[in-house]
């Protein structure tokens, strides 16, 4: 009898669950009649969750903003959201998917770098446009010789960029001779903006008066700080996580240290500690308490649209902002083209110029865009918008 | 068990290998302290200052270790159990007091209650409170902890009882990882009270905020006089408590010999529990202590912490009171001045280094009498 039991139950698991999954559709429309199908590869679980919540929601407001003017070529865009967990596997599965069962010739993602490679590789096999908003690795947009990969974009400034920012910043606004780097090895990430900062530093004159490691896991940082007190540097370096970020700021702040700190992209957090990191600056992507008007509109739109769970306006992250801004060169250029043709829609991107929330857009011949960082300085207990830096 | 049965059989054709292993572990142990001294020496001779200030934050350190270590030490003495989940209950400490302080702001009871308080005697009251808490919440979790999942297994073989302290810890840190209970992420701690520092040069001044202490002084901080006063207070209370009161008494006995210290009159059941009480109470002061010093806490907060204060009990000598609080101390040394001298990521390589050293030269520590096989 239990046994029994236990069989239908498990008939009745099995019966839920094929009757969640949604049914395969049955031929491949395509983009043809009246509707333009465009794919949105999002993080929406595994270790990243909100980056992907932010790239869904900026991109679904940009496709219906245009859906409100009456589509593109004429066609209602119809967003395809897949959830691409940030992973490898995932991510080919769902590029498969889109591209070879939804006949989807414009994808918007991956958010992270490690997923947007392998999607690069599918989609310039497949010549479908792929526009990744936030992928900062160079590798995503060129292959192993070097060369560009025609189908892939970037909405974002790259790493090399970014370090570049930072060190014009250090040596421009805060007229710092010397600075000092701490960096955490095993993240490749930490390590490649701390290597270009250290590369345009010395360019320009700059002094590296130290540079100390630790891991990720650390908590008392109160020896390489002493050594920090000791070098006395006008600048330190700190390109690591929020977490690492407020332990390190805190600590200083109690040894006296009153050098500013610089941080990387990862300082933007609504956990970063204000208070302890008050007087340092970090770039970054865009700044929604930036006055321009661009900025302005998306961040009454977004807050209009959705909700936190106390029901106030959402502020849109620089995520969210750059996934907006993707999804908007994308379907520009689509209407450019004036046709639903992936090969000519690619050179309109690489060649166009594109007003956008994070900036006016011009790609490099890796198309990567040109365009100015933002700087965001903490002080008053808040990230505030500071200036913008060419770089 | 070992021993006993090799030395049935011919004695001198054991020993000898042993005797030239002991000789290889001494000569080496001799050329790495000689090496440490001189390198030591020479950075002292260059740089005092930062000498002195990479010293004195091994000695914040090593005293949060004592804290946690003295748990390890106590439970290994009396029921000869490498409590591992002694290490999350430090870290339940840390979290107790940052929920107390964050989301109820119990440290500002005494201004709510007596309006006309002076702010020091609030903030000591309050944030004595806190602590209290801590520990308390604390002891009740290593009691039940002991209940549930220890004394069951009293008379099963020691590995079984280990497998489950494993087992126990891991339970807390992935229970707390839990977004409904402590969640994995990062928290930053919101302290209790303000932290005040000083400088030494020419004297002691204080520092004030936003500015500067002058080059070659050193800092230290309330929070620093707080972890070393309250360690030693620790330390104090339990010698007198271990030597002078009944239940001490009654803690040696059973360490000594459960089964004697039973027909003597002793429960031993309550004085197992009240050694798990003790160790978890002064674990959950030095995860306060912790979290105020370095200020961020995370579900596996207690894991490193935890395995390096293990390490100095083992090296101070496991079931020893005043080893492990030297221990640690030599723990927080070596790991500061590693940092400080060879790199950061260093600091965890040495500490368990020298756990991997006193196990081949000196397995039973510092203070460690080497044990009486018992039946």
């Amino acid at each position: 009898m239990r046994t029994f039991k236990l069989v239908s139950l498990l008939v009745l698991v099995a019966i839920v669950f094929t009757a969640c999954t949604p049914a395969a559709p049955s031929g491949g429309t395509g983009s043809t009649g009246g509707e333009l199908k465009i794919a949105i590869l999002a993080p929406l679980s595994g270790p990243v969750p909100t980056f992907g919540v932010s790239t869904r929601e900026g991109s679904l407001l940009a496709i219906e903003e245009w859906n409100a003017k009456g589509g593109v070529l004429g066609k209602k865009i119809v967003p395809i959201v897949e959830d691409s967990q940030c992973t490898p596997d995932p991510a080919v599965n769902a590029t498969n998917k889109v591209i070879d069962q939804d006949k989807v010739h414009y994808i918007i993602g991956e958010v992270c770098s490690k997923a947007s490679i392998p999607v690069s590789e599918i989609v310039n096999q497949k010549n479908v446009v792929q526009i990744s908003g936030t992928s900062t690795n160079p590798s995503v947009v060129r292959d192993n010789n070097g060369n560009v990969k025609p189908y892939t974009f970037v909405a974002c400034y790259n790493d090399e960029q970014q370090g570049k920012v930072m060190s014009k910043y250090a040596s421009g606004t805060l007229k710092a001779k010397t600075a000092f780097i701490m960096l955490d090895q095993a993240n490749d990430y930490v390590k490649g903006l701390a290597e270009f900062f250290e590369k345009n530093f010395t360019a320009d004159g700059g002094t590296i008066v130290g540079k100390e490691t630790y891991t990720a896991k650390d908590t008392d940082f109160s020896t390489i700080l002493a050594k920090v007190a000791e070098a006395n540097p006008d600048v330190v370096v700190l390109p690591d996580y929020y977490n690492i970020v407020n332990l390190v700021t805190k600590q200083a702040k109690e040894k006296g240290i009153t050098a500013p700190f610089i941080g990387g992209d990862c300082w933007d957090s609504p956990d970063l500690d204000a208070a302890a990191a008050a007087g340092g600056c970090f770039p970054n992507h865009y700044s929604p308490t930036e006055d321009r008007p661009a900025v302005k509109n998306f961040v009454t739109k977004y807050g209009e649209k959705y909700k936190d769970d106390a029901g106030a306006a959402k502020l849109p992250d620089a995520l969210a902002a750059l996934a907006y801004d993707a999804t908007n060169i994308m379907i520009q250029a689509i209407a450019d083209a004036g046709a639903d043709d992936p090969a000519k829609v690619k050179d309109i991107i690489a060649k166009g110029k594109f007003e956008a929330v994070s900036g006016s857009i011009t790609f490099d011949a890796f198309h990567t865009p040109i365009k100015p960082v933002t700087i965001i300085a903490v002080k008053d207990g808040k990230a505030q918008f500071d200036s913008q830096v060419m770089p | 068990m070992q021993p006993a049965i090799t030395s049935q059989s011919s004695p001198s054709k054991v020993h000898r290998p042993k005797q030239r292993l002991a000789w290889i572990g001494q000569g080496f142990l001799l050329v790495l302290v000689i090496g440490i001294v001189y390198v030591v020496a020479s950075n002292l001779i260059k740089a005092p200052t930062l000498f002195g200030q990479i010293v004195l934050s091994g000695l914040q350190l090593g005293f949060v270790y004592a804290l946690i270590a003295l748990g390890y030490t106590m439970v290994y003495g009396i029921v000869k159990l490498i409590n591992f989940a002694h290490a999350d209950v430090f870290m339940v400490g840390a979290f107790v007091s940052y929920y107390a302080v964050a989301r109820f702001s119990m440290h500002q009871w005494p201004v709510a209650v007596f309006p006309g308080i002076s702010p020091t005697m609030a903030v000591i009251i309050g944030s004595g409170t806190v602590i209290l808490l801590s520990m308390i919440v604390c002891t009740a979790l290593a009691v039940t902890m002991e209940r549930v999942a220890y004394r069951p297994l009293r008379d099963a073989p020691r590995i079984a009882a280990l497998i489950t302290a494993i087992g126990v810890s891991f339970f807390l840190e992935y229970f707390g990882a839990l977004s409904f209970v402590f969640s994995s992420r990062f928290i930053p701690y919101q302290r209790p009270f303000e932290v005040v520092a000083w400088y030494i040069k020419d004297g002691i001044h204080l520092v004030v905020p936003g500015q500067a202490p002058p080059a070659q002084s050193i800092t230290f901080s309330n929070i620093f006089l707080i972890i070393v006063v309250a360690s030693i207070l620790v330390q104090l209370v339990l010698q007198y408590l271990v030597r002078r009161t009944k239940i001490g008494i009654a803690m040696r006995a059973t360490s000594f010999d459960k089964q004697a210290a039973r027909l003597m009159g002793i429960n031993v059941d309550q004085v197992i529990s009240f050694t798990f009480a003790i160790g978890a109470a002064f674990a959950g002061l030095g995860g306060v202590l912790y979290a105020v010093a370095y200020s961020s806490i995370y579900s596996q907060l207690g894991l490193l912490p935890g395995l390096k204060a293990f390490v100095a009990a083992v090296l101070g000598g496991i079931g020893s009171i005043p080893g492990a609080f030297v221990g640690a101390l030599i723990m927080g040394q070596a790991e500061a001045l590693t940092m400080g001298y060879i790199s950061t990521p260093m600091r965890d390589a040495v500490a368990f280094s020298i756990l991997i050293l006193v196990l081949l030269v000196r397995p039973t520590g510092i203070f460690g009498e080497p044990e009486k096989e018992k039946a």
